[in-house]
């Protein structure tokens, strides 16, 4: 992306608006919201519950279609991508990661994470070894040929950290990554993640309702009924 | 990708071991079926194609003056002719049932050259008033040895009528039948001059071998020229339309049999789409993560398509492994009433299309959801 002085920006969010329709009646869940988020940053999202966090960074991601507003991410406007273009800039550009985990089952650790590169043109050793590195990275490289069922809960986050970094994205989607684990794995899980951004610049916007994890990002959003107005604000 | 289709179909392994078992035994009943309705033609494939058959044009049930002999006879191509009629007796139980056929046997046994007859058991039946000839596999099934007497009850025509074995014929060929039984048209006619006169002297077929095969058409419509008007008029044919005649008889038996086997193929289908629409239902959410990491559609169909091909064409091929034994199993029991019944390899090729159409058509429905399946609708825990 472009270089420039100040950190670019690489996430403009300008008056999205969401709203869920469940039989007829329609649920507004993201009104208005105005949003910058600079490359390198490490963003953390609050809110209550049913504010609409998960909603969000589902657009951020590529995963969900906004209804209105505009969504550029390093100068794409991705909502007007087509439903394939959308998968193919999800695989470049996003790595996300869950708060279930939700590796493979059936595939060890080393598989799960070479699953995103069996999308690309890389050659069966050279996939290997870009998820040996990975997996290396997240420090679970003894663990690879173990099956998710076989790990605790923070192992298969990290196995999860991996194959969210596997192809190299530039932006870290994370939705309550540490919502399902223990104090230590949380601050392990939590430790990968400020390494990830400090150390390869990735830009991570993480939804938490863990204080403790939100003091780790170098800026705190709130999200309030959907409502979240940043841009006056300058950022 | 390969690995991954090949570990989920393993991921319940009961579930798709019975599918995998439900579609062996699917596969199995169709080719048997098959097998059995290609042994009812096979009846008609070895009909020669120089002998015709002349009968009542009125209805097979009709029969046809013995006096008629000499003038079909006359008719210039004909070499030889033969005649007689279905007999249909029953040998001490119903269940014992083989085509039996009162007929003119010298004549006969030299137009049916595939009966093979050593010589010396030929003179003997041929002296004898009340000799027969059976099949070996016929003789076999009865445990009949020369010289022993059988004894038949007649249904058509009544009496008991005691039959002395004196020759077994061989079939030339893997796929004569050899399951026939013979004996003189003479003796049952005899009997019938003494007791009921009104039906003596009758046949119900005339079989007249041609010199030259191409015009059999021409002398066949000269046979039933020369009885146009008569009081008996005739229809001749070849003996592979006649053989045909009787086997459309039976026409109804073997829709049903095809009907069946259809049946049975579409309740797999629906079995196997069921449990593929369950697999893919339970895993919704893997289906977003995928789509999530940049998976398509398209590859999601293939990985649905791919499982549900493999189930299928592994429950095929399972089938058509046991089809094997299942129809050495039949030829042994049914061999008697099918004188060929062999695995085609025009079935084995049309059950596994089947299985692989199965397999198909399964996971269209599951494979079509996950392709249009919202990654936020997948996400979301139900429950
Ligand atoms: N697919 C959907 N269909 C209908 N309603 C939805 C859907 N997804 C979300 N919602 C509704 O939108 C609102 C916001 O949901 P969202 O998951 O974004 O909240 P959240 O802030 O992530 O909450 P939590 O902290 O519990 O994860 C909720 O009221 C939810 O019921
Ligand atoms: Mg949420």
């Amino acid at each position: 992306m472009a270089t420039g002085e100040a950190p670019p920006i690489l996430v403009a969010i300008d008056n999205l608006t969401k709203s869920y329709r469940r039989g007829s009646q329609i649920i507004p869940v993201l009104q208005h919201v105005c949003l910058n988020i600079q490359a390198g940053e490490f963003l953390a999202l609050m809110g209550p519950s049913g504010s609409g966090k998960t909603t969000l960074l589902n657009l951020i991601a590529g995963i969900d279609h906004p209804d209105e507003g505009t969504l550029r991410i390093a100068g794409v406007d991705i909502s007007r991508l087509s439903e394939s273009e959308l998968a193919i800039w999800r695989h470049r550009n996003v790595g996300f990661i869950f708060q279930f985990y939700n590796l493979v089952p059936v595939l060890t650790a080393l598989e799960n994470v070479e699953l995103p590169l069996m999308l690309s043109e890389l050659p069966r050793r050279e996939r290997r070894a870009h998820a040996e590195l990975a997996l290396r990275l997240v420090g679970i490289a003894d663990r690879q040929d173990h099956y998710p069922r076989q790990l605790s809960g923070g192992q298969q986050q990290r196995v999860a950290i991996a194959r969210a970094i596997v192809t190299d994205p530039v932006i870290i989607a994370a939705d309550e990554p540490t919502g399902d684990l223990d104090k230590v794995s949380a601050q392990e899980v939590l430790d990968l993640l400020t390494r990830l951004n400090q150390e390869m610049g990735k830009t991570i916007i993480m939804v938490t309702h863990d204080p403790r994890a939100a003091e780790r990002a170098s800026r705190l959003q709130h999200l309030d009924k959907g409502v979240l107005n940043a841009c006056a604000a300058g950022g | 990708m390969f690995k991954l289709i090949l570990r989920n179909s393993l991921r319940h392994r009961l579930r798709t071991a019975l599918t995998i078992l439900g579609m062996a035994i699917a596969i199995l009943s169709f080719g048997l079926l098959r097998t059995v309705v290609d042994a009812w033609y096979a009846g008609v494939e070895g009909a020669a194609a120089d002998r015709l058959v002349t009968r009542n044009a009125i209805s097979l049930i009709f029969r046809l003056p013995l006096a008629y002999l000499n003038k079909i006879k006359a008719i210039p191509g004909i070499k030889r002719v033969a005649y007689g009629y279905w007999f249909g007796g029953v040998y001490i139980d119903e269940k014992n049932f083989f085509p039996q056929f009162a007929v003119e046997l010298q004549n006969y046994l030299d137009i049916y050259s595939e009966f093979v007859i050593a010589p010396e058991q030929r003179q003997a039946l041929l002296k004898e008033r009340n000799a027969c000839v059976a099949g070996r596999k016929l003789a076999q099934r009865f445990g009949w040895r020369l010289g022993d007497i059988i004894t038949l009850r007649g249904t058509v025509f009544p009496g008991n009528w005691e039959l002395v074995l004196r020759a077994i014929y061989q079939g030339a060929e893997e796929t004569t039948d050899e399951t026939r039984f013979f004996f003189h048209w003479d003796y049952v006619n005899e009997t019938l001059v003494k007791n009921t006169p009104a039906i003596a002297n009758q046949v119900g077929w005339f079989i007249s071998q041609v010199e030259d095969i191409d015009r059999a058409p021409l002398i066949a419509a000269q046979i039933d020229d020369t009885f146009r008007n008569s009081l008996a008029e005739t229809l001749t044919e070849s003996e592979k339309a006649f053989q045909m005649g009787f086997v459309s008889m039976t026409k109804a038996i073997v829709v049903a049999i095809q009907i069946v086997s259809y049946v049975v193929i579409a309740i797999i289908l629906i079995v196997l789409a069921n449990t593929m629409a369950m697999t893919a239902r339970e895993r919704q959410e893997e289906h977003a993560v995928l789509k999530t990491l940049g998976f398509q559609g398209r590859h999601l169909v293939v990985l649905i398509a791919g499982e549900s091909v493999a189930i299928a064409l592994m429950g095929g091929v399972v089938g058509l492994i046991a089809l094997f034994p299942a129809a050495h199993y039949f030829r042994t029991a049914l061999g008697n009433y099918f004188r060929v019944f062999n695995v085609s390899d025009q079935t084995l090729l049309i059950c596994l299309v089947i299985a692989l159409m199965v397999g198909l058509v399964s996971a269209i429905f599951p494979a079509w959801r996950a392709a249009r399946l919202s990654i936020a609708e997948g996400l979301r825990r139900i429950g």
